[in-house]
């Protein structure tokens, strides 16, 4: 059976929510969100601290409170959510395969937007070595106990990271209880603001143990211990604990978009758009933090919403033409989104290109150069891995359409 | 409950323990397995490279050639009846140096030699043409179309759950600390529990020297051997359509690439001789390692996403052969170094010691009728629940997945908590389900499964997550 849709939208987080609601206010008919949890919402259904809806709803509220605020939304504006829900694959351009609660279907639209957001990458993906014992941990697994399940936690944790989501982890562990023994960091300083730092680590005599990886981790049944390693090899502790929350690292959920055969980029390891938001794969778009792992939920939302005009625009006219000049990126710069710009001046989403470091640079000077033409420069007075860069995008008229690529550096 | 006197008890629950006690179990005797470990299946059996040999390459001749030729056959077939995950891929062993080309004449010779004749050369292009993504620098390749994959876990499982489920007993937690022999029976003690039972196998695996030290034996001394393995993610598995064996140097079988039932790539092990018998933990060094041989090997491999990195122990010992040995005026069997091929041979392993039992004066009448079973599908090639139409309307739980990554659904999580043998921990329930097991190694799903645990068996939140002590 297959089932009809305007637009299928995967993933009911704040981009995939607020991109639907978005295609309602457009106009679109049949606008339908696949969301795998049983709730939909996000990530910010589990993230217990206040700072949410700053640029989108211009109001701060805590994250369960975003998500439902969302989720009303969306049904108020005639968007079907469907909850424990999942697409399993492609069964044509724009056609999923769905399982969800006794039920095996096909489900179709005039476009498909995959708004499928990102994880932290695991202790397994870091390479850390030891034993693998019950108590290893992400922020999202812990939250997720925290708060949505109300499970025990544990009575003393070291946290890996020290990124804006590590003091959010910080924040869970006191919640619940747990005492937080250190912050360990491989970067020469945190990446996160001084008021969250302060707020947290600060307040808690949590001390941040930077310049340092956790090398080993010891514990049969459950955590107990993590051995530290200075980078440079000297100075190895051990710190007892029954539990350990991987942090940060963000790797986007995009198996999907890797199934589809879409193309994916390097960079962001998320599928290559372009300044529509326009994957490899005519009638595919893609939203939120599966393209720029992780940013804030109000941003995600901001992207999904941007996405919907162009959605609306390939359904009206069934144009997919690219009229576009790709980004590349040269070392230390980790990634940038969108992964093609308009070759005329257009609207990109943020208004800006999207950027990360890999590592901690001062004073830097960011070069936008096309050929052996500088398109663009700005200086920074410092930049750190785990935070956005926003580049204008002022030069666009600037731009040479055949110019081939253009690419960002850092002198 | 102890008070009954069994007819035999097998020492140890891993795969060949498992084996052992469901042939045993097809005749009209009383069965006991007792096990360490909170679960079957969880030492050298749960962690190793997941390979069903057809043993072409087992010194011929040797006890350990025999079983695993034999084993191979019966374990396929049972694993069809049974639903254990296995698919025949096929293994290629690569040339990388002139060394390797001229060692194939003896590998071929030893596996006619074995009566395993499917065995071929190929010569590079076809190499390159079935294996594109391979390194440069092959030389040739032997092709040896039989050998399998096949899933460690549920293959102890489907074992023990049909030796339980056609009368035997298993004892979990129930670390033999000393036998005694009083009248004809023994009698092994575990703290306070004392399990009697005229006769007894040893198939402790890692320990199965210091269960023969108790029957005075001391022909052999385990010597563990650390293999450290690393598992890419599913988005790798395209990569790869074979086993990739290094032809084998006189110490080691060398770091190989294959892929897994469940449609991942696995790399290594290395072979690292430790003296703790719980030295399970993986190392930078050893990681370092497969990483350098993995990039020359299937140099795209190497960018892939890791999804998990473990190591088991082999129970190597002094010996080139497996310890198979039945003393009937102590009615004890021991079987003891069983190496890397014991999951192949398990059930050959099995048949062999009914022989020596019987030769013992074990006296076996099959069961009128011994009840078959069939594993919860977990294997890639099968059709899981999610997919299945007629389950998922059937029963709407089977559609509700819960661990996104593996895709397993809230009822198969519940199923395994009411099997025969249910699991008892969060290990147990990866093993029986695959939940948790995936690439986001629990950041969607961990919270859930705990609770979902919790909530369907007798256990607190705190013993699911390790906080307490069961």
């Amino acid at each position: 059976m297959i089932e009809p849709a305007g637009v299928v939208v995967v993933g009911g987080g704040p981009a995939g929510l607020s991109c639907a609601i978005e295609l309602r206010r457009l106009g679109i008919d049949r606008v339908v969100v696949l969301e795998r949890e049983p709730e939909a919402g996000g990530t910010p259904r589990h993230t217990h601290h206040i700072g949410f809806g700053i640029r989108d709803l211009h109001r701060v509220v805590d994250g369960p409170g975003y998500a439902r605020r969302y989720t009303d939304l969306a049904r108020r504006s005639g968007v079907e959510i469907r909850t424990e829900t999942t697409a399993i694959g492609w069964d044509g351009p724009t056609r999923l395969a769905v399982t969800g609660p006794g039920r095996i279907q096909d489900i179709s639209g005039a476009a498909v937007v995959l708004a499928t957001g990102c994880r932290e990458r695991p202790r397994a993906a870091r390479l850390v070595p030891g034993d693998r014992p019950q108590g290893v941990l992400t922020t999202g697994q812990l939250q997720q106990l925290a708060f949505l399940y109300n499970l025990p936690i544990g009575n003393r944790a070291v946290i890996v990271g020290a990124e804006h989501v590590s003091f959010s982890a910080v924040h869970t562990l006191i919640r619940a209880g747990t005492q937080v023994a250190a912050m360990v960091t491989e970067q020469s300083r945190h990446q996160s603001f001084a008021p969250l730092k302060w707020a947290t680590t600060g307040r808690h005599r949590v001390p941040v143990i930077t310049r340092a990886r956790v090398a080993r981790i010891v514990g049969k049944r459950r955590v107990e211990a993590v051995e530290i390693a200075a980078m440079d090899g000297t100075h190895p502790m051990t710190i007892a604990c029954d539990t350990v929350v991987f942090t940060g690292d963000w790797i986007p959920d995009h198996e999907l978009a890797a199934a589809g055969g879409l193309a994916i980029d390097s960079g962001t390891r998320g599928p290559a758009i372009d300044h529509l938001q326009r994957t490899s794969k005519p009638g595919v778009f893609a939203a939120g933090n599966l393209l720029h792992g992780a940013e804030t939920a109000d941003r995600a939302a901001l992207c999904g919403s941007f996405v919907a005009a162009a959605v609306c625009s390939f359904i009206d006219t069934g144009d997919w033409r690219l009229d576009t000049v790709p980004v590349e990126v040269e070392d230390p710069i980790a990634w940038a989104t969108p992964n093609a710009v308009p070759s005329r001046p257009a609207a990109v989403p943020h208004g800006a290109l999207i950027l990360r470091v890999n590592r901690v640079l001062a004073r830097p000077r960011f070069l936008v150069t096309q050929g052996d033409r500088l398109l663009h420069e700005r200086r920074r007075w410092e930049v750190v891995p785990g935070r956005s860069i926003h580049l204008g995008v002022s030069w666009l008229d600037r731009l040479d359409p055949v110019g081939g690529a253009i690419r960002i550096g850092v002198a | 409950m102890t008070d009954r006197s069994f007819d035999v008890a097998v020492i140890g629950a891993g795969v060949v323990g498992c084996a052992i006690a469901r042939e045993l179990a097809r005749h009209q005797i009383e069965v006991v397995v007792v096990e360490a470990g909170a679960d079957v299946g969880i030492g050298t059996s749960k962690a190793n490279t997941a390979l069903l040999h057809t043993g072409f390459d087992a010194k011929s001749g040797s006890l350990e050639a025999a079983l695993v030729t034999r084993g191979h056959a019966m374990l396929l077939s049972y694993a069809r009846e049974a639903n254990i995950p296995v698919e025949v891929v096929g293994a290629l062993m690569i040339a990388w140096s002139n060394a390797d080309l001229a060692a194939f004449q003896r590998i071929v010779q030893n596996s006619m030699a074995n009566g395993y004749t499917a065995i071929r050369r190929i010569g590079v292009d076809e190499l390159y043409r079935r294996e594109p993504r391979l390194g440069r620098g092959a030389k040739g390749a032997l092709e040896v179309p039989d050998e399998g994959i096949i899933c460690p876990f549920t293959t102890p499982l489907a074992l023990v759950t049909q030796a339980v489920v056609n009368g035997a007993t298993l004892l979990l937690g129930t670390p033999v600390e000393s036998i005694r022999d009083s009248n004809g029976t023994h009698q092994l003690v575990s703290g306070n529990r004392v399990v009697r039972a005229r006769h007894v196998v040893n198939a402790a695996g890692l320990y199965s020297d210091t269960i023969d030290r108790m029957f005075g034996g001391e022909s052999f001394t385990v010597r563990p051997r650390r293999g450290e393995l690393i598992v890419f993610d599913k988005l790798a598995r395209p990569l790869i359509s074979h086993i990739l064996l290094p032809v084998p140097s006189a110490t080691t079988k060398g770091v190989l690439v294959a892929p897994t039932v469940f449609g991942n790539v696995l790399l290594g092990p290395t072979a690292e001789e430790v003296d703790d018998k719980t030295a399970t933990e993986s190392t930078d060094a050893g990681v370092q390692s497969l990483f350098d041989k993995g990039s020359h090997i299937v140099p795209a491999l190497v960018g892939n996403e890791i999804t998990a990195v473990y190591a088991g122990l082999r129970a190597a010992t002094d010996h080139n052969d497996y310890q198979i040995a039945s003393n009937p005026s102590k009615r004890y069997v021991c079987v003891g170094g069983i190496r890397s091929t014991g999951l192949s041979a398990s059930m050959a392993i099995a048949e062999h010691v009914r022989d020596l039992l019987v030769e013992a004066n074990l006296e076996l009448v099959p069961k009128a009728s011994f009840e078959a079973v069939r594993m919860p599908t977990i294997g890639e090639a099968a059709e899981r629940p999610y997919r299945d139409s007629e389950m998922v309307s059937k029963c709407p739980d089977y559609g509700r997945i819960v661990c996104h990554c593996e895709r397993v659904s809230v009822r198969e999580i519940v199923d395994a908590l009411r099997s025969p043998v249910p699991a008892r921990d969060l290990d147990g329930l990866g093993r029986r389900t695959r939940a948790q097991l995936g690439r986001c190694q629990s950041f969607y799903c961990g919270a859930r499964v705990a609770a979902l645990f919790a909530e369907h068996s007798a256990r607190t939140a705190e013993k699911v997550l390790g906080l307490a002590r069961e």
